[in-house]
């Protein structure tokens, strides 16, 4: 129904390693054999702990790695095909986690400016695109200062302004919140959500903190190199006993509803709150 | 400790000296620093410091801060000058003592050298303080881009340029957590002689240099995901245009070589 932007088929990458090192045990891919899709104007959430293959996975959106075998195309282009790489990164852009190694220069407004600059744009409406991108990340104010003076969420909010200036369909951000104080956190996610629902861009977030997950429209677990679970976040955390299984937590309402027996798809604290008034809670009043 | 680095300190201002050229600037720095080198009287000396002092009031860069970047220097300028106080002689001779002579003509020179350094490090601190460091390596780049004909990598140097300005605050921050986990740790970094301290500097450098390069690869990924390629097909947001006032302070610092060239001419000679 909706249009696949991204497509991953029967994708497996193995990390390199040294060949000169003959004793090495075998390594095991970092994705064994994923099939998946995103479509346009979605916003994915990829959980999984640690060593999980869900980085690996966002790599593998622009090209920055390339699948060992399968294929993984951007609006059908795959990202085998090294001349490629250059359209495909001026379709997804990526955010990384630690905000200090992808900021390139020294004023807040430059570094937005890079993107398009790399691109050739014109310089008139590199201006306007800056100007434009900083207020969507509501960082306008911040546009003359030095990144080494800013909080971990505002830099991150620069570096998402750098992508969107770029103007590309898809954000693919790695762990953006992991080095981040919860109000950075905060922040951040409320601007990715808003790009997402203000301008269509479709958002692939790689995350490991649930109560970020359940705010995305579609949550996929991933586990050793595989995906395990697709759905909806009511879908996914309902099957509390696969999440937990993959080393991972349901949300804390999640699992204190499934406790005393009500509905498992609540997802956050009001609804549960709503959901025990709803059975409990008549006489209250 | 992050706040004092005043390595491309650049002082946020909208002055006339702000809103030049970079190019212009770096050009009329370097044609003012031979200026001041061509001064040999202490009237054409007195012209630079009086058009210094004009610069610095027309930059609105606060003297505080223009003093802040002479301090370092003191002591070389104080060693200057009492080399010049003893090994220069001639005139009247004020004091003796073996083979020291305190002459005239050697304090005249001790004082003309101290002003000189003086004045050569105001200038070129003030275009520091008026141009961001991004807009300097610009100005650098778009200068010397004549000798790509030689097959050198311009734009290449003016990015690492870029970048190591960038990383300099970064990698301060890295040192101050570095030296906090190892003394966390036990080791003493402000005790001992020279060499224990040197020693005590190893695990200190080792772990940089290690997170450095990681730094490095994860920056030339993300630099990657922003379709960057090197120079080619790059444009710029900021343009650099030459505006009349580049060309007013153009031909201000011609009529303060004519000045200086006058009163060397008319002035006698202290060195």
């Amino acid at each position: 129904m909706s249009e696949k932007l991204i497509e991953f088929k029967n994708v497996t990458y193995f990390y390199d390693t040294d060949e000169d090192e003959e004793n090495r045990p075998q390594p095991s891919p970092a994705i064994k054999d994923i099939n998946i899709a995103f479509s346009k104007g979605e916003f994915a959430a990829v959980l999984g702990h640690n060593g999980s293959g869900k980085s690996t996975l966002a790599k593998m959106c622009n090209a920055i790695l390339i699948p060992t075998s399968g294929e993984v195309t951007v609006e059908g282009m795959s990202t085998s095909d090294e001349e490629n790489g250059d359209l495909i990164r001026r379709k997804v852009g990526m955010v990384f986690q630690n905000p200090d190694n992808q900021i390139v220069a020294t004023i807040v407004e430059d570094d937005v400016a890079f993107g398009p600059e790399n691109l050739g744009v014109e310089p008139t409406e590199i201006r306007r695109r800056v100007d434009e991108s900083l207020k969507a990340v509501n960082m306008y104010d911040f546009r003359l200062k030095q990144p080494h003076n800013l909080s971990g969420g505002q830099k991150q909010r620069v570096a998402i302004a750098g992508v969107l200036a770029m103007r590309t369909d898809v954000i693919v951000l790695d762990e953006p919140t992991a080095m981040l104080d919860p109000v950075g956190r905060a922040d951040v996610l409320a601007t990715v959500h808003r790009l997402n629902r203000d301008y269509g861009i479709t958002v692939i977030m790689v995350t490991h903190f649930m109560d970020e997950a359940v705010q995305a429209d579609r949550v996929i677990v991933m586990n050793k190199g595989s995906i395990v679970l697709d759905g909806t976040p009511e879908e996914v955390f309902s099957n509390t006993a696969a999440v937990k299984s993959c080393g991972l937590d349901v949300p804390q309402s999640t699992e204190f509803c499934s406790r005393i027996g009500i509905k498992n798809t609540v997802l956050t604290a009001e609804s549960a709150v709503e959901e025990i008034m709803n059975i409990y809670g008549g006489g209250a009043k | 400790m992050i706040s004092d680095i005043s390595i491309g300190q650049y002082f946020t201002g909208n002055s006339f000296l702000h809103k030049m050229d970079a190019r212009m600037k770096f050009i009329l720095v370097f044609a003012l620093l031979v200026f001041v080198f061509l001064c040999k009287s202490f009237f054409s000396l007195a012209l630079m410091v009086v058009f210094t002092v004009f610069a610095v009031i027309l930059s609105k860069v606060p003297f505080k801060m223009v003093l802040k970047s002479i301090k370092p220097l003191v002591i070389i300028i104080l060693f200057t000058a009492l080399l010049n106080i003893f090994y220069t002689t001639g005139g009247t001779t004020y004091f003796e003592w073996h083979s020291l002579k305190l002459t005239e003509k050697g304090i005249n020179t001790a004082i003309f050298m101290a002003v000189r350094i003086l004045v050569l490090v105001v200038i070129s601190s003030l275009l520091t303080y008026t141009t961001t460091p991004t807009m300097l390596t610009d100005a650098i780049e778009r200068l010397l881009s004549p000798l790509s004909v030689f097959h050198i990598k311009v734009h290449t140097l003016a990015m690492m340029m870029t970048l190591a300005l960038r990383f300099i605050p970064t990698l301060v921050e890295e040192i101050e957590r570095i030296m906090n986990a190892q003394k966390a740790r036990g080791a003493e970094l402000e005790t001992g002689g020279l060499i224990a301290r040197s020693k005590a500097l190893v695990p200190i450098f080792v772990p940089l240099m290690v997170s450095s390069f990681r730094r490095a690869y994860e920056l030339a990924f993300a630099m990657t995901c922003r379709c960057y390629t090197g120079g080619e097909g790059r444009t710029r947001m900021k343009q650099m245009k030459l505006k009349p006032r580049d060309f007013i302070a153009a031909v201000f610092v011609a009529a303060l070589l004519a000045g200086v060239l006058v009163l060397n001419h008319f002035f006698e000679a202290v060195i």
